[in-house]
């Protein structure tokens, strides 16, 4: 167990968590969006392996990770397949101009 | 040493994802990502999560989005933020002071334990994950095949209006005929 790099890993998973908030708060674009979700994912899945490394249970660690992985592809997939639907019938990827309700 | 450097190029590369302009860039950029935390996971012992970053994170995902980019056009969108950037990054940098203040007290207690191999873990001792692994597989594909299928008959406004219009010729070409016969009988 090496205690700095866990450190270094912490900045780590709190800047990549500043900037996948700071994605999915300033973007329009619906695949910007699944990328900012993406960002986000990656960075859990620094802050799991940072935890397997610094409490030395690394395998169990890596088994929620896959699990983990495995999950976010299917919503990588499922985000993007919904971006191209919604080009191909609305014709934009603003999510602003998406917006259909008038109140 | 290599690994405060390595998370410093995460992080840019990451930043220079919202940066870029055109979407493509900004999918490479998060294939650069993926590639150098799959070091940082070799780096912390996390082998095959490692590989597994490695080869659906920056490759197969990469590729999903440069399909998807390919299909619907590099649109250069409006980049208006919907919320004040300042209000946003106010936010971001109290949930971040908020969280280090929470977590670095808790790094610090590092401890020492032994566990099975990673197979073991795996297929043994988190089964069900696997179970739950594969449905979700089969979910994604299933939805993906649903979301991208075409409509066999398109309703559209200007295909309907075509069956009208060829229904109309139909029909006006019956009475046509129709009317003919009449007046051959007549004579």
């Amino acid at each position: 167990m090496n205690l700095s790099s866990s450190y270094v890993g912490l900045i780590g998973i709190l800047g990549l968590l500043g900037v996948g908030f700071y994605g999915l708060l300033t973007t329009r674009n619906l695949i910007r969006i699944v990328i900012a979700l993406q960002i986000l994912v990656k960075a859990t899945l620094l802050g799991l392996i940072v935890a397997g490394n610094t409490s030395n249970q690394i395998n169990l660690v890596q088994s929620l990770a896959v699990t983990v992985i495995v999950a976010d592809t299917v919503v990588a997939v499922i985000g993007i397949a919904l971006a191209v639907q919604i080009r191909r019938r609305v014709g934009t990827l603003d999510v602003k101009e998406l917006s259909t309700l008038r109140g | 040493m290599q690994i405060p450097l390595l998370i410093a190029a995460i992080i840019m590369f990451a930043f220079q994802t919202f940066r870029s302009k055109r979407l493509i860039t900004s999918a490479l950029w998060l294939a650069g990502v993926s590639a150098l935390l799959s070091v940082v996971f070799f780096q912390l012992g996390g082998w095959q999560v490692a590989v597994i970053e490695l080869s659906v994170g920056a490759g197969l995902v990469t590729i999903l989005f440069v399909f998807a980019i390919n299909i619907v056009g590099d649109e250069v969108v409006e980049e208006r933020s919907l919320l004040p950037r300042s209000f946003v990054v106010g936010i971001i940098l109290l949930n971040t002071l908020l969280m280090g203040w929470f977590l670095f007290p808790v790094i610090s207690q590092a401890t020492e334990g032994t566990e099975p191999p990673f197979s073991t873990m795996l297929w043994q001792e988190r089964g069900l994950d696997i179970l739950v692994q594969i449905v979700l597989i089969f979910a994604g594909v299933l939805g993906l095949l649903g979301l991208l299928a075409e409509a066999k008959a398109p309703l559209d406004q200007p295909i309907a209006e075509q069956v009208a219009a060829r229904r109309e010729s139909d029909l006006k070409a019956l009475q046509d005929s129709s009317l003919e016969k009449e007046k051959e009988y007549a004579i």
